[in-house]
């Protein structure tokens, strides 16, 4: 290993800029004569709009242009799609109510876009906001999911009765049924997945760019994938063709998922641009990111666990109502269905699946991918279920899992998945270990003495990562496919750009990208850039979530670094004048059994642009290879982690002791990075354990609305993480990688309330566990679990 | 924010001259809540009077039995500072306790306590510790001062100088946080001078701080935090939100008082 190659904790590069406020983010990118958009937001979450009166805003000091929905419809302009076709029981495919990027006749939630009003400057823009008048007619609201299909509810769309979008299932319904029927305990629960808002450090901003000369657009937006948004307005929304449209993303500060989806501010920056021939700046604020990011989770579930006289499990079966909000925004479809059921087997050998989800329309923000995105709402079933078995059935929840792990690979699940490498007793094992699992019983008992009450709780996670093979997710709706692309180009010098289509907003690919090439060509990690970004210098890429940069995105930079020394051995070839197929090339020196010359890589690179030593006849001059890569399967990261933690039964104040994480990413790049990667992941999954959570009032009104009501994780939250790792190789891609930036999010949840229901001694408690809940359960008594 | 005219008086004097000439004029100390109001134009004042460069509103003293901090002493300079701890050691504590680093380093406690933010921890301190709010105009008891939600009994333009706390035998603060913003969930001052006892509530009440009498008679027959067990603070007097509902208030100022007798020994 070399110390700036795979392995190396190297420092991060682009901490330099960021922590010197260097970044370069939307926000601090403006353009010359660029005007200011502010968004007029629906108050209401279900009203008729009756008329907007714009004369007095467009009279206001400033004020360039006010356009409502129908100047988008009178021009034609797309509506915003969601990408993947899922399809019903019935075979019928979704319904999908339009998604106009103004809202058309109805507002379906607070925050929805009204009206945009442009000015010369942002206050003039906000003055004139003011003064747009919109007459509503308010409709009762369809808010909760768990009664939004009823009959008598709020319509959100026309198209989806019953604000019922799909009725979707997965597995063998026959199967788990006769499973079920002869099962000798069968465990139930219900679950709430609660609603998160995202919440990322920079709020999203757009500004829309028109070139009269060129009649090309550009857009620089806070995007975890450039392309896919350039591919989405170009294609469907149709604002520009692909060639005369640019979308660059810069410096981003954090997405988690939000950043992934084509929002109805990018479409209207752009659109107007080209209307008043001005560049058009929208930066959110706060406020607006609350109401109108896309949320992530809320799902209401059902579950059911079939098990043996041995405590084998027999059969899983969970039926899920999944929140859409008012619009299905770029990946929703997705999330509740593909991205979630095939999870459901977890680290266990489950016969029998099936799973069935509704995805509903409510009068809330539109529900999308939030880091883990179906594979959190996934654990957090299966580890609850499985906690609970273990409870009811007398048995030592660590020896349950043990007992029902898969431990042959390849393994098929019911349901899709083919799990590919793992070893989930070794992650035990050591969480155990390190977690002291066996001195719980002393440690509960102090606590007790201090009139405290303290839980353990486990979560064993799986999760599929490196999305994704293209085909399959071709076959099962996906609009796009899920590769990766990569640009190596060397330059004379021999220092080297990347190009790659992954995009980073966090996580570290400056560094852990120029590690690879550092590593594999030999030369200092300083002589490394990475580009990405910008659909200008790549050429395509489709981003970064999924925790698919690192298998996806730099196993092509890893198949380009192929090419590249391929070359460049036959560059070394001719300047040694010996054989090519003798030309070995390590460390950063290419030598030859046939001579004792030796070459570097600058000393080749150079060579390869001279061309002085070949023909053109020979080989091409120039050292720049791409690569697409396709992975073959899902990487299949897991782990367990355990969470130790103190409840006051006076106050309902929860505070995590302990956490232990044992983790399985396959090969890792920069272990430093790794285990930031995991700190910030349980940050978030003990935030939507204890904390978070977004509550919509009766009328569909945000009750928590600013960081006054919702509460982020903060540093005392969270203990210090004991943190380790497990290897297994990763067949699926040449690294061996699989991949951790939502591992800590899917994992954490799981533990907390396993933790938390083993200190209360019953199960009758919902996330999040603010102190009020924690202390209303602990006012009912502890149930003596038995077996049925 | 919308315009408005920004003023940096150098004396309490000139303050109130230029508070005088709009009667809509809005003092500005650590802004840490006139300016979040007015960035979203919530509040739209046109004249801005900033008392940041008034030196004779800053600085604590002990002046007999009396600790004396000035309106504009932020609350990090409270908690650090050694006059207050000599004091009253539980009330440079409770500036710990207030907001994070950035807020205690520009939020004042002349701010907070005109503020009277129903979740301020300071308002709970000044009642139990029967303090006296000087302004430019008058001296207001504690009692007098505090009139429900963001109500105080200052008039337009009438600025806080200093507070006046009389310095007692024992004090103690125990705060329970709201998650999200920090403020008191439910926070409790108790304070003994001589064998009397006054117990302040912040947080939970839905008229804002206010004095829990029947806890006071307790610690009055007998200063203890068993003294207080079974009185039971009336939960139809208490705020509800999504934090915490009238009961589970009303069952925590029990809990915080009993803990805030003990910090105070
Ligand atoms: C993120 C955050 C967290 C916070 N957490 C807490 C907490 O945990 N506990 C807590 O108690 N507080 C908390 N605060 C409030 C903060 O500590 C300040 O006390 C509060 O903002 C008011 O003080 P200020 O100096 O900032 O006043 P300003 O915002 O400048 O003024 C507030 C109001 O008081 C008036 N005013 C100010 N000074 C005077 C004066 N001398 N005479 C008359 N009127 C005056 C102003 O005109 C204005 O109406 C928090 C604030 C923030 C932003």
């Amino acid at each position: 290993m070399s110390a700036t190659g795979i392995g190396a904790s190297v420092r991060r590069k682009e901490d330099q800029r960021f922590i010197t406020g260097k970044g370069h983010y939307t926000d601090d990118i403006n353009r010359p004569g660029q005007a200011y958009a502010v968004f007029v937001r629906s108050p209401h979450a279900h009203a008729t709009i009756k008329k907007i009166d714009t004369a007095a805003a467009l009279k206001s000091p400033g004020c360039l242009a006010v356009y409502t929905g129908a100047d988008v419809a009178a021009d034609k302009v797309g509506g915003l799609i969601c990408g993947w076709m899922i399809h019903s029981k019935d075979g019928s495919p979704m319904k999908a109510g339009a998604h106009p990027a103004l809202a058309s006749g109805k507002v379906r939630y607070v925050g929805d876009h009204v009206a945009v009003v442009i000015a010369e400057t942002l206050a003039q823009a906000k003055d004139a906001a003011e003064k747009v008048g919109v007459d509503y007619d308010t409709l009762s609201a369809a808010v909760d999911v768990a009664t939004a299909q009823s009959n008598g509810q709020p319509q959100v769309h026309e198209e989806a009765p019953n604000n019922t979008v799909y009725q979707w299932h997965l597995g063998d319904k026959a199967a788990v049924d006769a499973a079920f029927a002869g099962a000798k305990h069968v465990t139930k629960i219900d679950l709430v997945n609660n609603r998160l808002i995202p919440n990322a450090i920079e709020p999203r901003a757009a500004i829309g760019e028109y070139d009269s000369g060129t009649d090309s657009l550009t857009l620089y937006t806070t995007s975890q994938n450039p392309h896919v948004a350039r591919l989405v307005l170009a294609a469907f929304i149709g604002l520009a063709p692909e060639h005369k449209l640019r979308v660059i993303a810069p410096d981003v500060g954090g997405g988690f998922g939000s950043k992934i989806f084509i929002y109805a501010e990018e479409v209207i920056c752009l659109w107007a641009a080209r209307k008043i021939n001005r560049s058009v700046k929208w930066t959110g604020d706060r406020s607006e990111a609350f109401l109108a990011d896309a949320h992530g989770r809320d799902h209401a579930t059902h579950a059911e666990l079939a098990l043996d006289g041995d405590g084998k499990i027999l059969a899983l079966r969970a039926s899920t109502k999944a929140n859409l909000g008012a619009y299905l925004s770029t990946f929703a479809s997705s999330v509740p269905t593909y991205l979630y059921a095939p999870l459901l087997s977890g680290q266990y050998n489950i016969p029998a699946i099936y799973c069935e989800v509704d995805g509903v329309y409510t009068n809330t923000a539109p529900v999308d991918a939030y880091r883990g995105a179906g594979r959190p709402e996934a654990t957090f079933v299966v580890e609850r279920l499985v906690e609970v078995a273990a409870r009811e059935t007398g048995t030592d929840p660590a020896e349950f899992r043990r007992k029902n792990f898969i431990t042959a690979f390849p393994h098929q699940t019911p349901v899709i998945m083919a799990y590919d490498a793992g070893d989930y007793d070794a992650c035990l094992r050591k969480a155990l270990e390190l977690a002291d699992y066996g001195g719980i019983g002393a440690r509960k008992a102090e606590s007790a003495k201090k009139g405290m009450k303290r839980g353990i709780g486990l979560s064993a996670y799986i999760e599929a990562c490196g999305i994704a093979p293209s085909a399959a997710v071709g076959s099962l709706g996906a609009g796009v496919g899920l590769w990766e692309s990569a640009e190596v180009r060397v330059n004379p010098t021999g220092s080297v750009e990347v190009l790659t289509g992954s995009h980073s907003h966090g996580q570290g690919h400056e560094t852990t990208f120029a590690q690879l090439v550092s590593g594999r060509l030999g030369i200092p990690i300083e002589q490394v850039t990475v580009v990405h970004g910008d659909t200008d210098k790549v050429q395509f890429g489709m981003g970064t979530y999924g925790s698919r940069s690192g298998a996806v995105g730099m196993s092509a930079i890893y198949h380009a670094i192929d090419k590249v020394i391929v070359k460049a051995k036959k560059v070394a070839g001719f300047v040694l004048a010996v054989p090519e197929e003798s030309v070995d090339f390590k460390d950063g020196i290419f030598s030859s059994t046939a001579t004792n010359n030796t070459l570097t890589f600058p000393e080749v690179a150079l060579q390869a642009y001279i061309a002085h030593k070949f023909t053109g006849a020979q080989l091409e001059p120039g050292l720049k290879e791409g690569a697409f890569f396709d992975p073959t399967n899902f990487t299949f990261p897991s782990g367990v982690h355990i969470c130790e933690l103190e409840i006051d039964p006076d106050t309902g104040a929860t505070r995590i002791d302990r956490w232990t994480a044992v983790d399985d990413f396959g090969e890792l790049i920069n272990p430093m990075i790794v285990e930031g990667q995991v700190h910030g992941g349980v940050a978030q999954g003990v935030g939507q354990a204890l904390l978070e959570g977004a509550v919509y009032d009766k009328s569909g009104q945000l009750v928590t609305a600013s960081f006054m009501d919702y509460a982020m994780p903060r540093a005392s939250n969270l203990p210090s993480i004991k943190l380790a790792m497990s290897h297994t190789r990763c067949p699926s891609n040449p690294l061996g990688i699989k991949g951790c930036g939502e591992a800590g999010a899917i994992a954490a949840p799981a533990a907390v309330m396993n933790a938390i229901t083993d200190a209360l001694g019953h199960e009758n408690i919902a996330m999040p566990a603010t102190p009020l809940a924690v202390w209303r359960a602990a006012q009912k008594s502890p149930t003596k679990m038995a077996a049925e | 924010m919308y315009a408005f005219q920004y003023h940096r008086p150098q004396s309490v004097a000139d303050a109130a001259a230029l508070l005088a000439s709009d009667s809509e004029a809005k003092i500005l100390a650590g802004g840490h809540t006139l300016l979040p109001t007015m960035k979203q134009r919530l509040a739209g004042p046109k004249t801005i009077v900033d008392l940041g460069h008034v030196a004779e509103l800053k600085g604590i003293t002990k002046s007999g039995n009396a600790l004396v901090i000035g309106a504009m002493t932020t609350h990090a300079e409270v908690a650090g500072s050694e006059v207050v701890r000599g004091a009253i050691p539980n009330l440079a504590r409770l500036a710990t306790m207030i907001g994070d680093a950035h807020v205690r380093h520009r939020g004042t406690i002349g701010g907070s306590v005109a503020n009277n933010d129903p979740a301020a921890d300071y308002p709970a301190a000044v009642l139990a510790l029967n303090a006296t709010v000087v302004t430019n105009k008058r001296e207001i008891k504690a009692d007098d001062f505090f009139k429900g939600l963001f109500s105080t009994a200052l008039q337009d333009g009438e600025i806080i100088t200093r507070l006046s706390f009389p310095i007692p035998g024992k004090f103690g603060y125990a705060k329970f946080a709201q998650p999200a913003s920090l403020f008191a969930l439910v926070g409790v001052a108790v304070a003994q001078t001589g064998s009397s006892a006054r117990v302040a509530v912040t947080g939970a009440g839905s008229s804002g701080v206010f004095r829990q009498t029947a806890m006071e008679g307790a610690l009055g027959k007998g200063w203890s935090a068993q003294s207080l067990a079974g009185i039971a603070t009336d939960a139809g007097k208490m705020m509800s939100d999504i934090h915490g509902d009238s009961a589970y208030r009303a069952h925590l100022v029990g809990v915080m008082a009993k803990r805030a007798v003990a910090q105070a020994g």
